[in-house]
């Protein structure tokens, strides 16, 4: 009886539930991603309100600063030029932000991975430490910027916890008379507000990637390291001879998702700034730069912001592809490659046998 | 062979010691970490309870006595209520953020259960777009997602907030990878036989069976939408106070030149990260173990 059930139910197709399972994604995919995405090239290609085709015009203007004049729609070189050196000012920020939070990130990640996982370390409260060191990373960026605004305040009247700390250790002089501080520009001096803030996106990371580095290091197998040991290896020959070379893939990883990650800074360098109104030059991102245009309220320019947005996506897709490579599982590749060929196989002998089902 | 003795049991106890020794600073090395990370938190906390002016002239360790005046005037005082109010940030964020993160987990574990059940012709195609959409940065779909939503007149609603966490690539790749090592097919066929329908298969055996990832994936997109600051500004545009959410208010105060009193902005900065403060306290271990699972990072 439940042979003949079993027969029923394995007649009857269920490929059409497969796709009403999945038609709340793709339709809320379509909706809200993938439109957006189409109408961000769209708009790359409008003017400023979206309302005329105007060519290449936006992207000329931000990649080589050059003007345009089409019946009607105008930039002027001299805009085009204040467009495109911003762009490209913002771009070198986002850079050299990400560049200077990623070196120490990594270094400090990695060797505190591997310190952590250390079998004959004895460390008392590894989990704590973790805790804590993972804690930054799920506290509110718009929180964490203000919070640091308030730290390193840089009054000379008032300054922030971190130039009173400074002055307490002699480093910051106080005039006893006027009562005023010397106080280190930490918000408004170009390379201390980016050390800030770079600072700020290390405390926040390197919790994260050093538990995605731990598992990684634990994914190692054991005996290669008790393999290691027992013929004397130093810690530091482990170190680059097993670990770092086992550990390259999550490390490309992790640098790939990083520099992604990197791209779309925004909460901190958009809120990090004294000016109430204004995000400080020096700490402008790209996504700050695409922000700025599309959300303008009185004069939004969709224009650029879709042509900026749209040479960020090509700078994305490049490192996505690269991530994608590199993390791509290497066995079922191989695996999928065996089954092709045993399908090839059987096709061939069935058609040896005068294509007879076997 | 006492020489050999001497040799190897020298040698034992230097490595022994060698290791102790580096076991202790490195423990003091994670200790000086430990209070980097601390240190901004607890200088937080310590400065909402304290004045304006003490704040200003000097940094302290010891918490001060200003807290209930702290709270009074950042509730009273027409200044700051206005700018934030932390129980009306507390429920616009808790609205959205809930309702986000029920429809993430959800409909990723539906979309997972449907690819992962199911075999029909674009089962394969449909999931390399997953994949591949899990690169597409928020910000380079952003300024035709607003340029959309104002043609929509869906701007100053919080259904741009909420909807779009149906669709989360991340989560139901995810998932996927668990129902793959932990959910038999043979379950499904069984309750088929049983005549159980095929959505009810889902709600009342699938879903109970995926808890654990399921509860991950939650609390990872709690923590992500409730920090969201990027997606409700740029909707939210209008000035309507009642509507803004928890970051959205924490930025405020840095663009208000009212919010003068240090005690109270310290204040405000701590109501504003209590919340997953506590949630993080409660569920850390937990957490940190989903880190370690990977495919979590922003």
């Amino acid at each position: 009886m439940a042979s003949a059930a079993q027969r029923r139910i394995k007649s009857i197709s269920y490929a059409k539930y497969g796709y009403l399972f999945i038609l709340p994604f793709f339709l809320v995919y379509f909706f809200f991603q993938l439109w957006p995405l189409i109408n961000t090239f769209i708009l790359s290609f409008q003017d400023y309100k979206g309302e005329e085709f105007v060519g290449f015009a936006n992207y000329k203007a931000i990649l080589f600063g050059e003007g345009t004049e089409v019946d009607g729609f105008k930039i002027a070189d001299r805009t085009a030029k204040s467009i495109s050196k911003n762009f490209f000012h913002s771009f070198g920020n986002t850079v050299i932000l990400w560049v200077g939070n990623f070196i120490p990130q990594i270094a400090l990640s990695l060797s505190l991975a591997v310190w952590f996982t250390e079998a004959n370390l004895k460390i008392p409260g590894k989990g704590f430490f973790k805790v804590v060191m993972y804690l930054p990373n799920i506290i509110t960026a718009a929180s964490v910027a203000v919070l640091f605004l308030q730290l390193c305040g840089e009054a000379e009247n008032t300054p922030g916890a971190v130039n009173l700390l400074l002055s307490k250790m002699g480093i910051v002089s106080h005039d006893t008379v006027s009562e005023k501080y010397d106080t280190i520009k930490f918000i408004t001096g170009t390379t201390q507000s980016r050390v800030v803030v770079m600072f700020i996106q290390t405390w926040l990371w390197f919790g994260n990637t050093m538990i995605m580095l731990m598992s990684g290091i634990q994914g190692i197998n054991p005996s290669l390291f008790e393999a290691a040991s027992i013929d004397g290896a130093t810690s530091g020959q482990v170190f680059r001879k097993i670990t770092l070379p086992l550990l390259s893939p999550i490390m490309a990883y992790t640098l790939v998702t990083s520099m992604i990650g990197g791209l779309q800074m925004f909460d901190i360098p958009y809120l990090y700034h004294k000016d109430p109104n204004k995000v400080s030059d020096n700490l402008k991102t790209i996504a700050v730069y695409i922000y700025e245009y599309f959300h303008d309220q009185t004069d939004p320019k969709m224009g650029f912001a879709g042509a900026a947005s749209v040479l960020l996506f090509i700078v994305t897709l490049i490192l996505g592809c690269i991530a994608f490579y590199m993390t791509r599982d290497k066995d079922e590749i191989a695996k999928k490659k065996q089954r092709k060929k045993a399908a090839k196989q059987l096709k061939q002998q069935n058609k040896q046998f005068g294509g007879l089902q076997i | 062979m006492s020489k050999m003795k001497e040799l190897y049991g020298d040698q034992k106890g230097s490595y022994t010691a060698s290791l102790k020794v580096k076991s202790v600073i490195l423990t003091i090395w994670f200790i000086i970490l430990t209070i980097i990370c601390l240190l901004p938190i607890y200088i937080l906390i310590i400065n909402a309870t304290r004045e304006s002016t003490d704040i200003a002239n000097g940094i302290s360790f010891i918490p001060g006595t200003n807290l209930g005046k702290n709270i009074k005037k950042l509730f009273t005082d027409i200044n700051y209520n206005t700018v934030y109010n932390v129980l009306i940030g507390y429920r616009n964020s808790f609205i959205i953020t809930g309702i986000s993160t029920v429809f993430t987990v959800f409909f990723s574990a539906m979309t997972a259960y449907g690819l992962r059940v199911y075999d029909f012709k674009i089962k394969d195609i449909a999931y390399t777009i997953i994949l591949l959409v899990m690169m597409v940065p928020v910000q380079v779909t952003s300024a035709g997602f607003v340029a959309f939503m104002l043609k929509l007149k869906l701007t100053d609603t919080y259904w741009p907030l909420i909807l779009p966490a149906i669709a989360a690539p991340a989560v139901v790749y995810f998932m996927v990878s668990y129902m793959k090592s932990s959910f038999p097919l043979d379950i499904v066929e069984a309750a088929r036989i049983d005549g159980c329908t095929e959505f009810r298969t889902f709600v009342s055996i699938a879903i109970p069976m995926m808890k654990p990832a399921i509860a991950v994936q939650a609390i990872f997109a709690f923590i992500a939408s409730w920090n969201n600051f990027y997606t409700p500004n740029m909707i939210l545009i209008s000035s309507r106070f009642k509507q803004k959410t928890l970051p959205m208010m924490v930025s405020a105060i840095q663009a208000s030149d009212k919010f003068t009193d240090y005690g109270a902005i310290y204040l405000a900065i701590a109501l504003s990260i209590l919340p997953i403060v506590i949630i993080y306290v409660i569920l850390s271990k937990f957490i940190i173990a989903g880190v370690a699972l990977g495919g979590v990072k922003e």
